[in-house]
């Protein structure tokens, strides 16, 4: 797995941004913004200036269609809605927006199969891994110790033998091309966790770990980011995958995400969230990662238990002989093996931090009880209520939204037999009848008339005509769209739009986007960046040519929020607070500048022809070039002069040249840096 | 009852604008107390157990025998003495017991260094992770709309005049809830790598002048934070630290995060508050018992901060370490031999000015009559109490109805978690 640097991000759900004393500052107040750090962002903001004084901007119908636009200029329109709806603009979108008007850029983007993006689909082909089922990934990408067991070697010694392998390989890729011994010398030299350093070891190794699955899972999710020309299919697939968040490194998760992301997150992205949320219930990493799939009922468990225990005195009887020893059993005498209760769920494989039947602590199954321990010598299953409750919580009605911990437990008892044929040989969905509670559920006051499977079934219906939820994921929406603290207005109607469509995604977006809170000047460039929102739109607003992105992500990490690594349900947090820190700051501001400068490992940039040859000769045309293509031209006047200064100020050349003889002309890369690296650019 | 001198200073009225009227060796007493180079300093550091640690597995009521009936294949077995084996329980005083892996606590415990308060936690009833760390972290239980975290009121209330950028550290990419709010608080993913990567001083001046001046002002307090911190820490020069007295801290995130906080500790850089985390304690299947996934977690937690106590040494005088966790687990063990989100937990105090060697708190028992909600370990001491206690006897803060509005309470409830 990638160093995870910065975990608890996630963990922490926010809440308002606190109203701070100099709102009072009395200018500001007539500008009456929603977060007040924002009435100060906009207040030096040249592009605002004239603002105050220009009336409403009329844009032109076939630019804007039925958008109500009034507030922002057409160019402020049109970066806002990359920002937005996509990860940030590249050199030449406004043109191409411009030119086909912006309702229509949105209309395509709202359907997705209409867009052409052959290019993205062929910078994919190189992960196999993504088109590969669960069980072909385990095949090809096995557990070190399972495999070890396979080979009859102890873990240790399958784990020196591949490291032994990997040196080999290192060695004759270096043999082969002499100049890769050089740049790992240099990548070392940025420290142990030089993120150069940790991609250059995952891309020579060309492994067969479970390790490689995940990595080109996150390699494509930032390629697709970059430069899929389906962007709002991307934000949304980034999204929902937040919100239905799972962690790869519980158990067998990693292996079921490539399935989870492509037939559950992205296929139902922009579809309607009844189908989609049905598709995470049923989806084998969220029936593992939030442990359903070994929730029974004890009743029912306790029941299949003694017929079991009935079978084997009859066996014993009759022949004399434990079945344990004559394959009835498995060799461990484990319940519900490949036996007769095959697609019982596996208990071997338990979760991270653990190792294939490594939990010496395990009562062995039948009659082996654990020394020392009292009473009860077996294992039992019962019912686990993780899943019912993040189901209400986090993907339906909110943490707010009415239930009480009875309706937790009542779900959860309607959802056991909800379950995986087993976690890695087998690693489909399946429901268990015989492990089902029987009878009926009462969830939010609701008698559940359904049966069987059909309960649960009901009971998601029930929660997706739930209002709490349609208010809940527009509030969710909204936020991520909109702003930190959404409108009341906004939400509303969306959340009508919601029960209305039944759950239309679409058109739930549609609604958003065609309201004038999104479009406002409080909207603006008022969300900070995540760090993957960071890492890609530097990466598409410098047109960088990315080959082979591991070392981005890595960044991603550093900056606060490493991919598919977030270990609590929530997800990561969508709030500014979350993500303004000093130690994600400086990572923020090296990125731009490794980037930019062409320090980092698989991606090229050409900044002198992106700003123009005549522009490189002297800083300040330089920087006003840089700052029209990297801000579309929106910085303050107080970046802009300190910038100006910093690059013109005689004493900081001299000491530059001091460095760098050769630094005759300007440093492009290094002002690219300094302008991705602003403040303003932390702000989509 | 030690009211510090350094708390009598600062609470004393005596601001900077007043020194020109001060006989000088006060003068020098102000202006040296915030950050004495080598002195005294009292220090705070927190660490949060996020996913909920089974306080009934971690310190075990063996006395009671409802805990065996209530965790069949989870219940650590009785401390036998005389067996080293790490496959008992470890007494701690006739009633609790440590879990084996928290072995090289018990030492620390015995030296009295080292106190435990039971059925500690935060009494709302939620049993969602996410707001109960919320809860915990604002130090609000119940209150949603707070703004800032507990820890950071604290260090509100207590104006430093000249304060580093160290002050209040966290460990990690980002700030912890507990330490949001209007001061200054610093999130360090790792002291060795806190610098700008390109070597040009024209970059770092070019970010630190465009961040001083933006009108972006949640970027702008950050920016400023970042540089002085970049700053100080390169003076600091923590690139080459080796722990003392053959402290060893354990492999990964969380032992490398307490080695960093004792680095910056000794650094002399102006730390009063540190927080770190550490995850992954939400064991609803295979918990394991002597062995298994929380063992392997604990057994993290007792090598830390023994290292931590061992690698510090006398600097332990000034510091107390403090543990919390959002809830407790179910005091049953659950269908999949794992525990539920429960109630109440325990609470590890750790340091110098501790008054070690007991389990504090009031036990409620685990028979049926006395599990909260039927299934839960009840709460008898609510955790702003001892925190209460360490701010105020500790850290000499005054304020702590500021720093947990809503809860009263007077130094005479405190537990005697501190020595008096």
């Amino acid at each position: 797995m990638f160093t995870q640097s910065g975990t608890s991000a996630c963990y922490h759900r926010r809440k308002n941004p606190a109203a701070n004393g100099f709102l009072a500052a009395v200018l500001v107040v007539s500008l009456t913004f929603a977060a007040p750090f924002l009435a100060a962002d906009q207040k030096g903001n040249a592009a605002d200036k004239d603002k105050k004084s220009a009336p409403a901007h009329q844009l032109s119908k076939a630019f804007k269609g039925k958008l109500p636009i009034t507030e922002l200029s057409e160019e402020q329109a049109m970066i806002h809605a990359l920002n937005r709806l996509a990860f940030g603009p590249r050199p030449g979108d406004v043109e191409r927006i411009r030119a086909l008007g912006l309702e229509k850029w949105i209309q395509q983007q709202l359907k997705p199969e209409s867009i052409d993006d052959s290019a993205l689909a062929k910078r994919l082909e190189r992960y196999s891994t993504l088109a590969m089922s669960t069980s072909q990934l385990m095949d090809e990408f096995p557990n070190p110790v399972l495999e070890a067991a396979k080979r009859g070697v102890t873990p240790e010694e399958y784990r020196r033998q591949m490291e032994e392998q990997r040196r080999e390989q290192v060695r004759s890729a270096i043999q082969q091309n002499p100049e890769l011994a050089a740049e790992a010398r240099r990548a070392r030299q940025g420290g142990g966790e030089n993120p150069n350093a940790q991609a250059m070891r995952m891309e020579l190794m060309n492994e067969k770990t479970p390790r490689r699955v995940t990595g080109e899972l996150s390699a494509a999710k930032l390629t697709r980011a970059i430069y899929s020309e389906r962007q709002l299919q991307e934000v949304m697939a980034d999204f929902w995958f937040n919100h239905f968040n799972v962690f790869a490194p519980k158990g067998p998760v990693n292996y079921m995400l490539p399935s989870y992301e492509r037939d559950v997150i992205r296929r139902h992205a922009l579809g309607k969230f009844g189908d989609l949320l049905s598709a995470t219930a049923k989806s084998p990493a969220m029936l593992f990662y939030l442990d359903n799939w070994q929730s029974a009922d004890p009743e029912a468990f306790a029941k299949i238990e003694n017929e079991l225990l009935q079978r084997r005195q009859r066996f014993l009887s009759r022949f004399g002989a434990d079945p344990r020893m004559s394959g009835g059993l498995d060799r461990r005498g484990r319940l519900g093996q490949r036996g007769s209760f095959g697609n019982m769920p596996d208990p071997n494989y338990p979760g991270r931090r653990q190792g294939v039947g490594q939990d010496p602590n395990r009562p062995g199954g039948f009659g082996q009880g654990q020394p020392g321990q009292p009473q009860q010598q077996r294992q039992r299953r019962g019912l686990n209520e993780n899943y019912a409750r993040e189901l209400m919580e986090l993907h339906t009605l909110g943490v707010d939204g009415g239930y009480t911990q009875q309706d937790v437990i009542e779900v959860a008892r309607a959802f056991t037999g909800w379950t995986l044929r087993a976690p890695r040989r087998d690693p489909e969905f399946h429901f268990e009848d015989r492990i089902h509670a029987s009878g009926s559920f009462t969830v939010l006051g609701k008698k559940i008339d359904a049966r069987g499977m059909k309960a649960g079934e009901q009971i998601l219906d029930m929660l997706v005509a739930h209002p709490n939820t349609a208010k809940f994921i527009s509030t969710k929406i909204a936020r991520r769209f909109v702003s930190d603290t959404p409108p009341a207005a906004l939400v509303d109607r969306m959340a009508k739009e919601f029960l209305e469509t039944h759950g239309d995604i679409p058109a739930v977006l549609e609604a958003m986007i065609y309201s004038p809170e999104f479009w406002s000047r409080e909207a603006y460039r008022s969300k900070v960046k995540k760090p993957f929102e960071l890492v890609a739109s530097a990466a598409r607003a410098l047109g960088a040519d990315v080959s082979a992105p591991i070392a981005m992500v890595l960044w991603t990490g550093r900056i606060g929020e490493p991919l598919y690594l977030c270990q609590p349900p929530t997800g990561y947090s969508d709030k500014a607070e979350t993500w303004v820190n000093t130690g994600a700051l400086l990572n923020r501001l090296n990125y731009a500048m490794e980037l930019s400068a062409n320090h980092m490992r698989g991606a090229r940039v050409d900044i002198a022809s992106l700003l123009g040859a005549e522009n490189t000769a002297d800083a300040k045309k330089a920087l006003d070039r840089a700052v029209q293509i990297f801000l579309a031209g929106q910085v303050s006047a107080e970046t802009r002069a300190t910038l100006e200064k910093q690059l013109t100020d005689p004493s900081r050349i001299a000491g530059q040249a001091a460095l760098d003889d050769s630094m005759k002309s300007v440093d492009a890369g290094m002002i690219a840096g300094l302008v991705l690296g602003s403040p303003e650019f932390q702000r989509r | 009852m030690n009211i510090t001198r350094r708390y009598f200073l600062k609470s004393s009225g005596v601001a900077m604008v007043g020194l020109s009227a001060m006989p000088s060796f006060l003068t020098r007493a102000v202006l040296a107390s915030p950050l004495p180079a080598g002195g005294k300093r009292k220090i705070l550091v927190v660490l949060f157990q996020r996913g909920a640690m089974d306080g009934l597995n971690a310190v075990i009521p063996y006395g009671e025998s409802d805990y065996y009936r209530l965790r069949p294949t989870i219940a650590i077995p009785q401390p036998r003495p005389g067996r080293g084996d790490q496959q008992t329980a470890i007494d701690l005083d006739g009633f609790f017991a440590l879990h084996p892996s928290l072995a090289l606590l018990e030492p620390l415990f015995k030296q009295k260094q080292l106190a435990i308060v039971h059925a500690a936690g935060s009494p709302d009833t939620t049993r969602s992770h996410f707001d109960a760390q919320d809860y915990m972290e604002s130090g609000t239980p119940g209150r949603k709309s707070t703004e800032d975290g507990w820890l950071n009121r604290a260090l509100q209330t207590e104006k430093v005049e000249a304060a580093t950028p160290f002050r209040a550290v966290a460990m990690g990419t980002n700030l912890p809830r507990a330490l949001k709010g209007a001061a200054p608080a610093v999130a360090l993913p790792d002291v060795r790598q806190f610098q700008m990567m390109a070597a040009s001083p024209m970059v770092e001046g070019g970010f630190e002048a465009v961040y001083a001046q933006t009108v972006d002002k949640a970027l702008r307090g950050t920016g400023t934070e970042t540089f002085e911190a970049i700053d100080m820490l390169r003076k600091a020069n923590p690139q080459r630290y080796q722990p003392e007295n053959g402290a060893t801290y354990p492999q990964g995130r969380f032992g490398q995060n307490l080695l960093q906080v004792a680095q910056l500790i000794k650094a002399n850089i102006g730390l009063e508050v540190a927080f770190l985390d550490s995850g992954g304690w939400d064991h609803h299947v295979n918990e394991g018992a002597v062995q298994g996934q929380l063992s392997n977690l604990l057994r993290d937690l007792g090598q830390g901060l023994a290292a931590f106590h061992r690698d510090l040494g006398d600097r332990m005088a000034d510091i107390v370490l403090v543990t919390m966790s959002e809830f407790g687990r179910t005091a049953a063990e659950n269908g999949t031999r794992g525990t539920d989100h429960g109630h109440a937990n325990c609470m590890f105090v750790m340091g110098g000015d501790v008054n070690g060697g007991k389990v504090h708190g009031k036990w409620p028992g685990l028979g049926a009559g006395q599990l909260y909600e039927g299934r839960d370990l009840a709460l008898t001491t609510d955790f702003r109490t001892v925190l209460s206690e360490l701010l105020a006897r500790h850290m000499g803060h005054a304020a702590l109805s500021t720093v947990f509005p809503g809860f009263s309470v007077n130094s005479k409830e405190f537990l005697g978690v501190l020595k008096a």
